[in-house]
């Protein structure tokens, strides 16, 4: 039976405060390919691995400019060019009236993109992952920090990163298989 | 309000003592995955679902017959549909406040009670979007209100409140809802991870979308629910805003007035953390969940009472000023009607039960009891009510031509429908607090010590 | 099936012009040939289920009650009702739905066989799609209203005033208005029936041919024929040759709204018989003691609004002066400069002490009190010096002797000739009614009566109760009663025989009108239901089987007008819808004798009750008329009801509130009903209307109101003393249009919506009405420019000319296809009248000031229901109108509630009927027929200017003012309603709206409304003045 290839290391820490320092000294160490998993957003991590800024607002502001323009466009097209029609002598582009509608339309937009930006660029729906094949990575969703080293890292040695996951202490070392 | 751990101030915490990441979990989770349902819950669904079957009934007689079954009339072309669309909508409100405003305020307190407050707004939405549909003439042409492409190239009337009501209703909707269901993906996870049965691991597995908590995710995760509040934040004010649109764009006295948007909002927040505390109070009894929903919840959601209450006060004092100094005769007059007229008993009542009793609320004692405080909120939503019945009913029966005037009886069909959409909201409440988080548990987790310690460094 | 091809067939197709082919592709549309199941107990069940608690009304309001507790005990009740049955209006309208299965198969137009004349004015012969209107007249009580009647291929669907006939001039009254919905009544008899098993013409024919031959051999002493007044020449020619034929039968006469008194009065007066006519347009001060005569059912009423208003115009010519002494309070007394409420027993003395003052030995005891005194010295005063040009009036209900005083008083003012003209009478056989049918009865009773025939009337149900007339029909065994009716009525119940008649605009036949005109009475359709007319059944009397109605008619007016001319003067009458020269010429008369006997009144100080036609439902004939039984009456705004008329003040003193029942009786009689607290009602005097409570008139009128001919005796018809009221206990629920009935609200503001002052303070002040007008151009919106469209449609309403005559409301409901939605619906506020005219009490609550004011549309340029229509179904048009766009309307009601004069109408349930053949043929085709969900509102008559502005484009021109008329407009007796285009400076209403009166109604609002109004200015003595609390307002 073939041995099955290998994703990656995987480090399981007690608290927040131990994964984060983990994080930090990997990363220090060289390790560019790592990532962590927690059961609770924890900002400091984020910086620990190397991961400063995303694209995420970028997306919304888009979307909320979208539905801005459109919006507004689309009621004064309505009222003006596609079936004007005079509606209590008021004027064709009367745009205060249109103030509401271009408003939500923009949150709207803007919402969407947001939640949908986010899940893109986190790949999801993910329905499966290498990391899933790990028994104890159930305890990520509840009260387990893991640390994981990439195989795909360029300093990645199956050995040599045991040895140095051993250093930071962690309540176990796991093989992640692909 | 900082450190949510705090006790010196005498206040209670927001969670209690000795809790661990993993004791949190296993105590909200086994709420939904191991307890077995207890009969309290299956007696309570059970009778919202009754009541859920008579509402289907009275609107399947409704398009059968028509709205004449109601008790609408000229003049008051708008009765108990517009009044319960306005209170819904308004209940709505407390939840996007909790999970969005106070987040933006970083009120941490408010993890334990944003979950089932994001529920409560979305399904007191789904009750206030029935009327609008119900009360139409011609309720199968409802989409006529949204702009599509048709073979008359026409469209909407985009001047009218009611197309902006349909776009702020529908959007507020919709972000409620993405808002809430992203607030839950982790905690799916959760549930996914921790279900023993197969196919709840199945259904929590979809709906989780494989989320793993890895620290890039929550990296962009907290963005996109950072920048979700502060849109909602806007959106939860316009909406009310645009509401009241719906009479300050009307000419009709006691409509026709720039106050309305203010104290709309107000209102709105008013009767939504009257909700919250309705549905708080039972559940973290009965779900032994009161180290999570703690006195402090409670107090301050009481504190918010009391301050909304005192604006919407200030809204009808300026009210009936306005229709005093404006010294137009029939503004005078919409005063004076509601004060003397034929449903001035109403008018009191309101009166009493949104202003003068929430005053108890000043008192401690009133603010930490859960009985009083449930039986204060209770009031407050009775108040609210009353307070959309009087502005709909009462302005409009009595309006310009005195030879127009007439009353409005609601008749059984009115009621069936109120109560109905009543059923509905507490059926949809008990499946929710069955089978999803009613608190989120990774948010809880945030609070506690060792999460805090993080910082700290 | 077979049944119906029989009768459709039993129509021949011949037709003097070749019409009938492009006609007949339209039968199939016209003839669905439906049936339905006929479900009638449910159904009236249905139409019974209106009883419930008290319900909050305008006096109440005026008295300040608690309207809450009220509510609090309806909520539950109107709750049940809607819970129970929320469908009883529906009912109401399954069963008209629900029409007999012959329904179905007549409800096929069939063009009259014989040559009709149309009116010119549209084209000559067919085109579909296009009207053509016909000259024709309809009779009440004798007197013709001369109309024409528009006809959509052989299908009559609208009745419109003669403009060229003196006594309509374009002007209709409510009664021959609702006349059409009448014929397409699915209620009417549709068969012969012998003892209520369907029979034919041909067994009726052998039944009666065996008795009347017996009858020949005792020349007909068995005979007695009684028919309602007749005006007809030729009927009364052939029943004059019957009565010659048979020497011995008699010809009676009954109506239950007789006019013995003015008979007797005449008599009394002048020894003969004599008509009285007024010319008002010469009157500058009229009296009118207890005379309705500006209300529908007084002869002449249409011509003598007209002449009325023209002299009410302040801004031209002299404004007369009106003075109304009566009891019930009527639109007259509404209308009046100085209106003194008084109990009919008092009209007398008044009559006599006014004559006395005026130099006759009248007498006038000293019944009047001061202020009465004080009204009688002043009128006489006006009247000395207006000799010439002054009337006195007197109502049909005062006695003869006022009658005769009043002959005597314009004798002695010289008025006679001026203001007061005397002709022959119209009816045919001018006797003593009530001596008549009480001859009748007598001789049933006595056993001499073989054959009865009653042609036309309904005295089981309307004779006077002391002659219980019904028993002596039922119980003196007469070998044969025969009934001749339009419906299957309480007197068709106990008659052998009963045949359908032919409604009038079935069958020929000639009338005269209050000035002696005739008309012919042209047929615009083939009977329905193959009835005969009365004209046809005279002749089966007279021997002549086979002879047609137009046969008969022509016949006789060939031997009044002999000559070769004849076929062109026959189609000169039919055209113009008169007969040339049979206008009756004054007489003059001379007074026989000056003394006038004291009539009989009881004992003053006991309660008073007066007898009043409904102004509704008439006499009872009208009752199964939804659009009668639904038109609000002109001063309570009451629907389908006839409750007691008590005064304010009385009320208080006897604890009564309006709904509540009490119990009346008169002489052993005893009658339950529910009052109305009537402003303006004299004390210690009641009014009772009569025409309701009916057991067999149909679907709308079967068991709605209360029958009060159980309380009126032959000796007094009118009014007499000695009724005792007791509560009954209990409520009954009455269903008033209009909420409140003052423009004084309860934070002590009066609100300008009728702007009114009196002669000199106009004088003064002519544009008193403008204050609340806003600055043209105030706004943030630029104005839309209407200014350069051809037509700009404007209105203009004068509320000096408006009487309150409620034609207009009819005209629009029959114009627009507006369906009748019954009393409970009524009740609720969802009337769906287009036009509604609002009646506002101000000051003193005995004896108040009352305004009109028809309510249409606004047409408002800045509309405010459009502004909030989220679909855009009410929009804009260039020409300024305020268009409605029914299939594209969702039904939020949101433009109501924003509409700050209420005028939109809401389809709260299917209202239209949608079912029944009949009604199907009466509609409008040029108008939508509106269904459930669905908001609608006057639209100024769109399909007319549609209809003009296509004419005037194919002959290139633009519409001439005046050439469109809306409906309520062409109604309008009063040329109150003036409707045109604002766009052309000399157009009439353009001039109105530049008149100083002119003022839109909420001006303030900034809505500019193209419906305005014109000021109501009275014109009271100054020596009166503060008579009674004047209201100032406005």
């Amino acid at each position: 039976m073939k041995r099955a290839r290998i994703y990656g290391l995987m480090a399981e820490f007690d608290t927040p405060v131990e994964i984060v320092k983990a994080a930090r000294v990997t990363y220090e160490a060289g390790y560019k390919k790592i990532d962590a998993y927690t059961p609770f957003p924890i900002e400091e991590l984020a910086e620990a691995i190397g991961f400063h800024k995303n694209g995420v607002p970028l997306v919304v502001l888009v979307g909320g400019l979208l539905g801005c323009s459109g919006g507004f466009l689309l009621q004064w097209w309505i009222a003006t060019i596609s079936y004007p029609i005079n509606v209590g002598g008021r004027p064709f582009n009367s745009w205060p009236a249109f103030i509401p509608v271009t408003f939500e339309m923009t949150i709207l937009f803007a919402g969407l993109a947001a939640v949908f930006g986010m899940l893109a660029l986190n790949g999801l729906p993910m329905p499966h992952h290498p990391v899933f094949n790990v028994p104890r990575f159930a305890f990520a969703s509840k009260d387990r920090f893991f640390l994981i080293i990439f195989s795909s890292d360029p300093n990645y040695n199956a050995v040599r990163t045991r040895a140095f996951l051993e250093t930071l202490a962690p309540r176990s070392i796991s093989e992640v298989p692909d | 309000m900082d450190d949510p751990t705090q006790v010196e101030t005498g206040r209670a915490p927001v969670i209690g003592p000795g809790y661990t990441f993993g004791t949190i979990t296993d105590k909200i989770s086994s709420i939904v995955l191991t307890r077995p349902t207890s009969t309290g819950w299956l007696i309570g669904f059970g009778i919202s679902f009754l009541i859920v079957m008579v509402l289907l009934y009275a609107i399947g007689y409704l398009f059968l017959r028509g709205v004449g079954i109601w008790g609408v009339n000229i003049p008051v072309g708008w009765g108990f549909a517009i009044v319960n669309f306005v209170w819904w909508i308004g209940i709505g409100h407390a939840g996007t406040l909790i999970s969005a405003i106070l987040l933006l305020l970083r009120q941490s307190w408010r993890n334990s009670i944003n979950r089932f407050a994001e529920a409560m707004t979305l399904f007191a939405v789904a009750c206030a979007g029935l009327f609008p549909l119900l009360h139409l003439g011609r309720p199968w042409l409802f989409y006529w209100l949204f702009p599509y492409p048709n073979s008359m190239n026409y469209w909407p009337q985009f001047r009218s409140p009611l197309v902006w009501d349909v776009f702020a209703v529908s959007t507020y909707f919709t972000i409620s809802l993405v808002f809430w269901f992203i607030g839950l993906i982790p905690d799916l996870a959760t549930l996914r991870d921790r279900a023993q049965n197969r196919i709840a691991q199945i259904v929590y597995g979809m709906l989780a979308m494989g989320w793993r908590g890895s620290a890039r995710h929550w990296h962009r995760y907290e963005t996109a629910y950072l920048l979700l509040a502060g849109l909602a934040t806007p959106l939860v004010l316009s909406v009310h805003t645009v509401v009241s649109f719906d009479f300050a764009i009307g000419i009709v006295p006691g409509w026709h007035t720039t106050i309305f948007p203010p104290y709309f909002v107000a209102g709105a927040i008013y009767s939504g953390f009257a909700m919250v505390l309705v549905l708080a109070i039972p559940i973290r009894k009965f779900y032994g969940v009161e180290d999570f929903i703690t006195e402090r919840h409670l107090e301050n959601s009481a504190m918010v009472m009391l301050a909304t209450g005192l604006i919407v006060a200030y809204g009808y004092v300026m009210e009936g000023f306005m229709n005093w100094y404006s010294g137009n005769v029939y503004e005078n007059y919409n005063l004076w009607n509601r004060l003397h007229g034929p449903y001035a008993p109403w008018y009191y009542a309101l009166l009493f039960c949104n202003i003068v009793l929430p005053q108890v609320l000043w008192i401690r004692k009133f603010r930490t009891q859960p009985l009083w405080l449930f039986l204060v909120s209770l009031d407050v939503l009775l108040g609210m009510w009353l307070e959309r019945f009087i502005i709909v009913v009462v302005s409009l029966h009595r309006d310009f031509l005195n030879s127009s005037w007439g009353m409005y009886y609601p008749t059984r069909w009115d009621w069936a429908i109120f109560i109905g959409t009543i059923g509905m909201f507490a059926a949809a409440m008990f499946l929710f607090i069955r089978i999803l988080p009613m608190i989120s548990i990774f948010e809880l987790r945030t609070l506690l010590p060792e999460a805090e310690e993080v910082k700290s460094e | 099936m077979t049944v119906e091809t029989q009768l459709a067939t039993s129509v021949p197709q011949r037709s003097s012009n070749n019409k009938m082919e492009d006609n007949k592709p339209h039968r199939e549309d016209v003839c669905p040939g439906k049936k339905h199941k006929l479900d009638l107990k449910t159904a009236h069940a249905q139409i019974a289920a209106t009883k419930g608690p008290e319900y909050w009304r305008s006096l109440e309001e005026l008295a300040g009650s608690s309207e809450f507790q009220e509510m609090m005990h309806r909520e539950f009740p109107k709750g049940a009702s809607e819970w129970l049955d929320a469908v009883s209006r529906r009912g109401f309208l399954k069963l008209m739905g629900a029409s007999l299965a012959l329904a179905g198969m007549t409800a096929c137009t069939k063009q009259p066989l014989e040559p009709i004349v149309p009116y010119v004015r549209q084209p000559e012969e067919v085109i579909p799609g296009r009207p053509m209107f016909f000259a024709t007249a309809f009779t009440l009580s004798g007197y013709a209203s001369p109309i024409l009647v528009e006809s959509h291929l052989y299908r009559p669907t609208k009745i419109e005033g003669n403009e060229k006939h003196p006594a309509s001039l374009g002007g209709t009254d409510i009664f021959a208005q609702a006349s059409i919905l009448g014929m397409y009544d699915p209620d009417r008899s549709q068969t012969i029936a012998h003892l209520g098993d369907v029979r034919t013409w041909g067994n009726f024919l052998e039944a009666i041919r065996g008795p009347l031959s017996a009858q020949k051999a005792v020349q007909g002493a068995g005979i007695r024929i009684l028919t309602r007044t007749v005006s007809s020449p030729a009927l009364a020619d052939q029943l004059r040759s019957v009565l010659k034929l048979y020497l011995q039968a008699k010809w009676h006469v009954y109506e239950p709204v007789n006019r013995d008194n003015v008979l007797e009065g005449a008599k009394m007066a002048f020894g003969q018989p004599v008509e009285t006519q007024y010319r008002l347009e010469n009157a500058d001060v009229i009296v009118s003691l207890d005379a309705d005569f500006l209300y529908a059912g007084f002869p002449g009423s249409t011509r003598y609004i007209r002449d009325f208003a023209k002299r009410r115009n302040p801004d031209a010519g002299e404004m007369s002066r009106l003075y109304v002494i009566e009891s019930t309070p009527t639109s007259t007394g509404a209308k009046a400069d100085h209106r003194l409420s008084l109990p009919s027993v008092k009209v007398e003395a008044f009559a006599r002490a006014l004559g006395s003052v005026l130099g006759m030995n009248s007498g006038g005891d000293g019944v009047l009190d001061r202020d009465q005194a004080k009204y009688v010295a002043a009128i006489a005063r006006e009247l000395q010096s207006h000799r010439g040009s002054s009337a006195v009036i007197v109502g049909d209900h005062q006695s003869p002797s006022v009658h005769a005083l009043a002959h005597a008083v314009n004798q002695a003012l010289g008025n006679i000739g001026r203001t007061v003209v005397y002709t022959d009478p119209v009816d045919a056989n001018p006797v003593n009614q009530t001596d008549s049918l009480k001859d009748l009865v007598a001789d049933m009773r006595a056993g001499k009566v073989d054959m009865l025939f009653i042609m036309g009337g309904n005295p089981a149900y309307d004779a006077p109760a002391d002659l219980n007339f019904a028993d002596a029909l039922k119980n003196t065994n007469i070998p044969m009663r025969v009934h001749l009716g339009l419906y299957q009525d309480e007197t068709a119940e106990l008659c052998h025989w009963h045949v359908n008649e032919a409604h009038y605009l079935e069958s020929w036949g000639d009338t005269r009108a209050y000035d002696g005109t005739v008309s012919i009475v042209q047929p615009l359709i083939a009977p329905l239901y193959n009835g005969k007319s009365a004209y046809e059944l005279t002749a089966l009397l007279a021997g002549q089987a086979e002879a047609t109605g137009h046969e008969i008619v022509q016949g006789y007016w060939q031997k009044q007008h002999p000559g070769a001319d004849f076929d062109a003067f026959w189609r000169k009458s039919l055209h113009d819808g008169w007969l040339a020269g049979t206008t009756f010429t004054p007489k003059s008369v001379n007074l026989k004798s000056a003394a006038f006997p004291p009539s009989a009144v009881g004992d003053i100080k006991s309660i008073e009750i007066n007898f009043r036609r409904d102004p509704s439902v008439y006499d009872g004939q009208f009752s199964n008329n939804g659009w009668l039984q639904e038109l609000p009456k002109p001063m309570s705004k009451m629907t389908w009801d006839n409750p007691v008329l008590v005064g304010p003040a009385m009320a208080a003193r006897m604890g009564l509130k309006t709904e509540d029942l009490v119990t009346l009786e008169l002489n052993g009689k005893k009658v339950t009903a529910p009052i109305w607290i009537q402003a303006g009602h004299p004390d210690n005097s009641i009014t009772v209307f009569l025409g309701y409570g009916r057991r067999r008139a149909g679907r709308a009128g079967t068991g709605t109101g209360f029958d009060m001919y159980p309380l009126r005796s032959s000796a007094t018809p009118w009014f007499t003393t000695g009724v005792s009221i007791s509560k009954a206990g209990g409520m009954y629920i009455l269903a008033s249009t209009q909420g409140y009935q003052t423009m004084d609200t309860g934070d002590g503001v009066t609100r300008p919506i009728v702007r009114t002052r009196s002669l000199e303070e106009y004088r003064k002040e002519p544009d008193f009405a403008q204050d609340d007008k806003p600055p043209a151009g105030l706004t943030l919106y630029p104005g839309y420019n209407y200014r350069s469209e051809p037509y700009a449609w404007g209105m203009a309403i004068d509320l000096n000319a408006c009487v309150g005559c409620n034609n207009c409301i009819l005209a629009c409901q029959s114009e627009n296809n507006i369906p009748v939605v019954g009393k409970e619906q009524c009740n609720k506020g969802r009337h769906m009248h287009w036009i509604r005219v609002d009646a506002y009490y101000q000051g003193d609550r005995d004896n108040p000031k009352a305004y009109f004011q028809p309510v249409p549309c606004m047409q408002c340029e800045n509309a405010p229901c459009e502004l909030v229509c989220p679909v855009g179904a009410t929009t804009h048009s260039s020409e300024g109108l305020n268009d409605m766009v029914y299939n594209r309307c969702v039904g939020t009601r949101y433009c109501s509630n924003n509409c700050p004069y209420k005028v939109r109408r809401f389809n709260f349930l299917l209202f239209q009927d949608w079912e029944t053949p009949q009604l199907k043929m009466m509609r409008n085709p040029d108008v939508t027929v509106r269904s459930r969900g669905v908001m609608e509102k006057c639209t100024y008559c769109i399909q007319r200017i549609t209809q003009h502005r296509i004419d005037s484009e194919r002959e290139d021109r633009k519409i001439q003012d005046g050439e469109l008329q809306t409906a309520c407009q062409q109604s309008c007796p009063a040329n109150a309603i003036v409707f045109g285009n604002i766009n052309d400076p000399n157009s009439q209403v353009s001039k109105l709206k530049a008149n100083a009166r002119n003022y839109g109604l909420l001006q303030d609002l900034n809505t500019r409304p193209r419906t305005t109004y014109l000021a109501e200015i009275r014109n009271p003595n100054p020596e009166l003045e503060g008579q009674r609390s004047t209201a100032e307002h406005g």
